[in-house]
């Protein structure tokens, strides 16, 4: 598999990334902002982790803008898949390629630790190799990460299996860490080739540091 | 001109900031206070002085960029 990583000025999880699919076998390669296209016989775009132009006016507002997103959208709109971890989730929502917002978490507090995440939807891309109800142990790191969608919006999002994971306790039932609406830690868009998470699996990658679970998830887009 | 965009979580979206600060002045003693909300300004200086222009393109600006409107309202002052 070849996969773009993208690069914006405050992007600091693109190593990690590389690091992660290239532990899995895969081709990667870094793509700078300002480029107008994505590399040909890519298949997968993941917009990493960060804190892109200093998180100004609103997480992720302002790389959106940036010339390498009008190439997403388009990569997007033609079936491509698209991974958006933590800043790159964010991103994407301001971009309009996922549903939703993130907020201030609704402590105020920047919150970095293991978090028990439950699996919610596995008929897609990225989940595949879990199992539904599954709880996975995988770090978070945020500050805005409080998901939030209308009641309408929320009703789709259940309605078309599009919540792919919620924050949980360890038992797996589901609580509220950041004040997400329905405890949502990640989303996907209607047709499933767009994926976004706070969570950060590219750092649970070896049992030694705390947990493996990471792998398998993105070892998803191999299928 | 010079614009002034106000930008606030909708009404409904629970501000975090607001109620944090809403539990400080009480814890303050002051008393009364129905809601806080917290929001933020940004003054754009324009370089039209034709009013009408001046908030139609302020307002393409709040749509575009200044607020996110899944979450956000904002108003605009022309002065």
């Amino acid at each position: 598999m070849n996969v773009a990583v993208l690069r914006f000025p405050g992007t600091n999880c693109e190593f990690d990334t590389q690091y992660a699919f290239e532990k899995l076998g895969h081709n990667t390669q870094l793509v700078w902002h300002e480029e107008q296209t994505l590399p040909s016989g890519i298949d997968l775009v993941v917009v990493p982790g960060g804190f892109s132009y200093g998180d100004y006016l609103r997480s992720g507002s302002i790389a959106r803008f940036s010339p390498v997103m009008k190439a997403v959208a388009t990569y997007a709109s033609e079936g491509g898949k698209v991974l958006g971890i933590c800043n790159g989730f964010q991103i994407l929502t301001e971009a309009g390629l996922l549903p939703g917002a993130l907020k201030r978490n609704s402590n105020l507090h920047f919150i970095s630790k293991h978090q028990t995440l439950c699996v919610v939807s596995t008929d897609n891309a990225f989940l595949n190799q879990c199992k539904k109800g599954e709880v996975l142990s995988i770090p978070i790191a945020h500050a805005d990460g409080n998901y939030y969608i209308d009641d309408e919006g929320l009703e789709r999002l259940e309605a078309n299996n599009q919540i792919l994971l919620r924050y949980t306790d360890t038992q797996g039932n589901p609580t509220s860490i950041n004040g997400s609406v329905s405890s949502i830690a990640g989303v996907c868009n209607e047709s499933k080739n767009v994926f976004g998470l706070m969570p950060h699996p590219e750092r649970a990658l070896e049992t030694i540091l705390g947990s493996e679970d990471g792998l398998r998830m993105l070892k998803g887009f191999e299928a | 001109m010079t614009a002034i965009v106000n930008v606030f979580l909708k009404e409904g979206v629970l501000d975090p900031q607001g109620k944090a600060t809403h539990h400080a002045l009480n814890s303050l003693d002051f008393e009364g206070i129905k809601e806080v909300r917290i929001g933020k300004q940004i003054i754009v200086t324009l370089e039209t002085q034709d009013k009408e222009k001046a908030e139609k393109e302020v307002k393409a600006m709040c749509e575009t960029l200044l607020a996110n409107t899944v979450i956000e309202e904002y108003t605009i002052e022309i002065a």
